[in-house]
């Protein structure tokens, strides 16, 4: 057992298919929490009806898009066509090999891992451009040009924003990055005087706009080009390019998580009183808390399943929680936790954004890319060095 | 001039309606006023302002509205540039308006317009009247904002007559022009695009006018579509 | 079919439209943005709209038509499915206009109570517009928020005359109905929540740099080109015309209260936003001293079971909330209508959207469809 652990590629390949397998229920589950915050933020409930509370509705969205009919505009080039959400979803899931889940939980730690991420997110575009293209249809290829123009443009600030982090940590590996900010003591965002804090906001706007969600999403608006590139395709391909979206949130946010928020390490890695409290008592309180609550809401149920389910749910909870306490099995698993919290944190900022803003106009959005985040990176990148030399 | 039309016997089913007789096509008998005047059931014809309920024979003339001249400084002048190429102007229920020759309506417009200070064509619209010889009546409504005032341009249109296009002084009459030719086909010279706005553009036929078939209409489609012989 | 536009045909070479200088991108007439069935055929370069045509008439349904085959009464429901957002001022409209024919007065209770529906249903139609106008621009939030308040006097007319929509909530020579038990209490609870959620919908909004970005300067139509193009209500206002026909030709008794008139300065897209929402407002003050002292009395005028109005014409038009509404009816006094012509304000607006695209962007030409405030229903009849 222990030979066949140890040989280097069974870990990673063991952590390949964990992901490969959950990341659609990952992805699915997203929606859901997008479309129960969005509802909350518009004053109505969202999916209450499958499953208790409708926490099973991505699984019916899962079978319905799966039976649905593939249909195929006439005209349209067939292999492109079948290739464009196969590009989307494998670049959105290659981020994941080099994303640092805790510090057990990972894939593969190459030392170049943030150029990694940059290299596989620019294919990324390549999925929407084709999937115009192979449509055959004029509203299609305007969505699609519109959605490469923008992505390319935001990768720019992104880019600089990742520099200056990783100027910041030294080195280009993501966990280095991690074990960079336990050193320092301090998380990336913070360091510099707070200088970095520019870096960090810059980060987070681009990666709105790279993912193309509001206020950044010209290219799906609905009430101008019905959906952008993606307008033409229906049934399992539109999942794809579905949850090759969501992943992506997943792993922007991840990205941002592990360089700028001190990834899968705890608030105040270094101070060790709080160990036992942020580690221990909050991960316990949290997951018998939601566990209660669980229990509770059993009230509002009816339906035998529904309050099976959601029985389940509480008992998994409880489970959890319980596993927290064990020493043994916390210092393996509180990373993922935090980890998972932290882009949790991100993720609801995305879809608050979405409940929010209006839609930038695609002239004003590439305006703002280039006038003024391209600029303010850079300003930022050529303070943070200036301030780096100055501290060290 | 309301009280004119007050007949004598006073108030009848609490109504306050005026006995003015109608104008038949088809016998129609007027509810309650009507049996309550014995004599008025024998007059058909229409009357002037006086009641004169003297016996006239059954001779079915148009109805005519009870106007009142409009007599006041901008119907003075318009008498006095226009002249015998407009009708009176009148007023009914206090609003003004005059009948033109057709020739006359874009001078009184742009008149009215540049002159007058009527800036904004509230609506333009036609009337058919079959039985008339020229059997469009254009109805030109504007507005003044400076006076708060507003003022009625009519003027009879024959059947393949053309009208003069508005549409140099209001941009408004460019859709409005388009309805009236739609709906009526009268053709409006000069227009920019004088096209049909909101029938289909291979429609035949102007649904307004009043001798439209609307069952016709409705067996053709039929006829067409459903491949029956009529729905009624 | 028609195109003002341009007649010449694409050039037919090897270039694909993407070469061409020229493109002409066809809008709806199923779109999510076009407010119902109007299709918008946009001749852009780029993305610079250089003109614009509308298709309109896929839901004329010939109510002028109708008008001369119905008594009036019969034609009192036809009315309301013109704008059907806001239902309660076609009927206002309508029967004011055969009440003026008929030259019979109308009892106070009756105008106080049909002020108060009227000022709801502004505000209602308002909302709606406000909803879907920020839905276009991509704000999904405060269209639920709209509804939600919309809900509310959508109850207060059902409990009045059974319908929510649709309402036939006036009667020529009144109303038909005598106000319901609790009705001034819902209305002046409705006025004490709207004014707060008035305010919550500019916190989403009127200072939100994206929304300003999306509406400040786009779709400028100047006082001039307003009167040219006959355009009325919130447009003429934004564009610095102090008019509002509820003030300057008064009907239904409006003359007996007290309300401003808001009007801005360039006439874009913000500043009828802006308009709107002070209108919104400003309803609000005439519901509630519409409502605090309903006079007593009847609630309709001397009108007999038959409606025979003599032998006349007139135009009669109120402050609608997308401008002014007018009646043209020409009656040879027989019980139907010799010819009814309603003067639409959206058909009237609408003619004005060229002026307003020209040289603006493609997604802007849906701002400002949005921001004239059409309904379909009444551009075509």
């Amino acid at each position: 057992m222990e030979e066949i652990l140890n040989n280097p590629y069974v870990v990673p390949l063991i952590f390949t298919l964990l992901i490969i397998a959950l990341f659609p229920l990952m992805a699915g589950y997203i929606v859901l929490i997008e479309r129960k915050v969005l509802a909350d933020l518009q004053v109505r409930l969202g999916p209450m009806r499958v499953g208790p509370y409708g926490l099973l509705q991505p699984l019916a969205d899962a079978f319905k898009l799966m039976l649905k009919e593939d249909i195929i505009p006439a005209g349209a080039d067939k292999a492109l066509f079948w290739l464009a959400p196969v590009v989307s979803t494998f670049t959105a899931l290659s981020a994941f090999a080099v994303l640092p889940l805790s510090d057990v939980f990972y894939i593969a730690d190459v030392n170049i891992g943030v150029l990694f991420i940059l290299a596989v997110s620019s294919i990324g575009v390549l999925g929407a451009i084709l999937g115009g293209w192979a449509s055959n249809s004029k509203y299609s290829l305007m969505g699609s040009l519109r959605s490469a123009a923008q992505m390319v443009s935001y990768e720019v600030p992104l880019g600089f924003a990742l520099v200056t982090a990783l100027m910041v940590a030294g080195t280009l590996s993501m966990q280095g990055i991690v074990y960079a900010q336990l050193e320092r003591g301090m998380w990336g965002a913070f360091e510099n005087f707070g200088l970095m804090i520019v870096p960090t906001v810059v980060f987070l706007i681009a990666s709105v706009a790279e993912t193309a969600r509001a206020p950044f999403d010209l290219p799906e608006a609905e009430s101008e080009l019905v959906a952008g590139f993606h307008t033409e395709y229906s049934g399992f391909r539109f999942a794809l390019f579905f949850l090759a979206e969501y992943a992506s949130i997943f792993v922007i946010s991840g990205i941002a998580v592990t360089v700028f928020f001190g990834g899968w390490l705890r608030p105040f890695p270094n101070v060790e009183w709080l160990a036992m409290p942020l580690n221990v008592a909050f991960p316990l309180l949290l997951f018998i808390g939601i566990g209660a609550g669980c229990v509770y809401l059993l009230r509002g149920l009816i339906l035998p399943e529904q309050r099976a389910v959601l029985a389940g749910v509480a008992g998994l909870c409880f489970l959890l929680g319980a596993a927290f306490a064990v020493p043994m099995v916390n210092e393996k698993i509180i990373g993922l936790l935090w980890f998972v919290l932290k882009v949790g944190v991100l993720v609801y900022l995305f879809i608050w954004y979405r409940g929010t803003f209006p839609r930038l106009r695609y002239d004003q959005l590439m305006d703002f890319g280039w006038k003024w985040l391209i600029p303010i990176s850079i300003g930022a990148l050529i303070v943070n060095a200036v301030a780096l030399l100055v501290l060290r | 001039m309301a009280e004119d039309e007050k007949p004598p016997e006073g108030p009848q089913s609490g109504s306050a309606e005026p006995a003015a007789p109608v104008e038949q096509n088809a016998p129609e008998k007027p509810a309650a006023p009507a049996a309550e005047k014995p004599a008025a059931a024998a007059e058909k014809p229409a009357e002037k302002p006086a009641p004169k309920p003297a016996a006239k024979k059954v001779v079915k003339k148009p109805a005519v509205m009870e106007t009142a001249p409009w007599e006041d400084e901008l119907s003075g002048r318009i008498k006095g540039l226009f002249g015998d190429r407009i009708g009176e102007p009148l007023t009914y229920r206090e609003q003004d308006f005059v009948v033109a020759d057709l020739d006359a309506v874009e001078e009184l417009l742009a008149f009215l317009r540049d002159e007058e200070g009527f800036d904004y064509l509230v609506d333009l619209t036609a009337v058919d009247y079959p039985k008339k010889e020229k059997r469009f009546e254009v109805v030109w409504i504007l507005y003044s904002f400076s006076k708060n005032t507003r003022v009625r341009v009519k003027a009879l249109v024959a059947e393949g007559e053309k009208a003069p296009t508005a549409s140099k002084l209001y941009s408004t009459s460019d859709w409005a022009e388009r309805e009236v030719f739609d709906m009526f086909g009268i053709e409006f010279e000069g227009h920019p695009n004088m096209t049909r706005i909101l029938m289909p553009d291979e429609w035949e036929g102007y649904p307004l006018r009043k001798d439209y078939g609307l069952i016709e209409q409705d067996e053709g489609w039929v006829r067409e579509n459903l491949n029956i012989e009529s729905a009624q | 079919m028609a195109d003002t536009i341009s007649t010449a045909p694409l050039p037919q070479t090897d270039e694909t439209f993407l070469d061409a200088n020229e493109m002409v991108l066809n809008m709806g007439p199923q779109h999510p943005s076009t407010h119902g069935v109007l299709r918008v055929i946009l001749k852009l370069d780029g993305e610079k709209v250089l003109g614009t045509e509308c298709v309109i008439g896929y839901l004329h349904r010939g109510v002028e038509k109708i008008a001369e085959n119905r008594t009036y009464q019969q034609f009192g429901p036809y009315v309301d499915r013109m704008d059907y957002v806001a239902a309660v001022s076609n009927g206002l409209g309508y029967c004011l206009a055969i009440e003026k024919l008929l030259d019979v007065e109308i009892p106070a209770r009756a105008q106080a109570v049909r002020v108060a529906l009227t000022e709801l249903n502004r505000i209602a139609s308002h909302l709606l517009w406000l909803g879907t106008h920020a839905l276009d621009i991509g704000a999904i939030t405060p269209v639920f928020l709209c509804f939600r308040e919309r809900e509310i006097i959508l109850q207060i007319f059902e409990k009045y005359c059974g319908a929510r929509l649709t309402t036939h909530a006036f009667r020529i020579g009144g109303l038909q109905y005598e106000t319901y038990d609790v009705f001034e209490k819902d209305c002046i609870d409705f006025c004490d929540v709207m004014l707060g959620k008035i305010d919550e919908y500019e916190e989403l909004l009127t200072t939100n740099r994206i929304w300003v970005g999306r509406t400040k300067g786009i779709g400028i139509l100047n006082a001039a080109d307003c009167k040219d193009y006959g355009v009325t209500g919130p447009v003429l206002r934004a564009a610095g015309v102090e008019w509002d026909l509820r003030r300057a030709q008064p009907y239904s008794g409006y003359e007996n209260y007290e309300f401003d008139i808001p009007t801005r300065e360039t006439g874009d897209t913000y500043d009828r936003y802006v308009v709107r929402m002070e209108e919104m407002r400003q309803s609000v003050r005439i519901i509630r001293q519409a409502v605090s002292d309903l006079p007593s009395g009847p609630i309709k005028g001397k009108v007999g079971k038959v409606i025979k109005p003599p032998p006349g014409e007139a135009y009669v038009s109120i402050e609608a909330p997308k401008g002014e509404l007018g009646y043209y009816v020409v009656s040879d006094g027989s019980l139907n209508a010799y010819r009814l012509r309603v003067r639409p304000p959206s058909f009237v607006n609408l003619g004005a959207l060229d002026k307003m695209c020209r040289g603006s962007l493609v997604a802007d030409v849906v701002a400002i469809i949005g921001t004239i405030d059409i309904v379909l229903g009444e551009v075509d009849r």
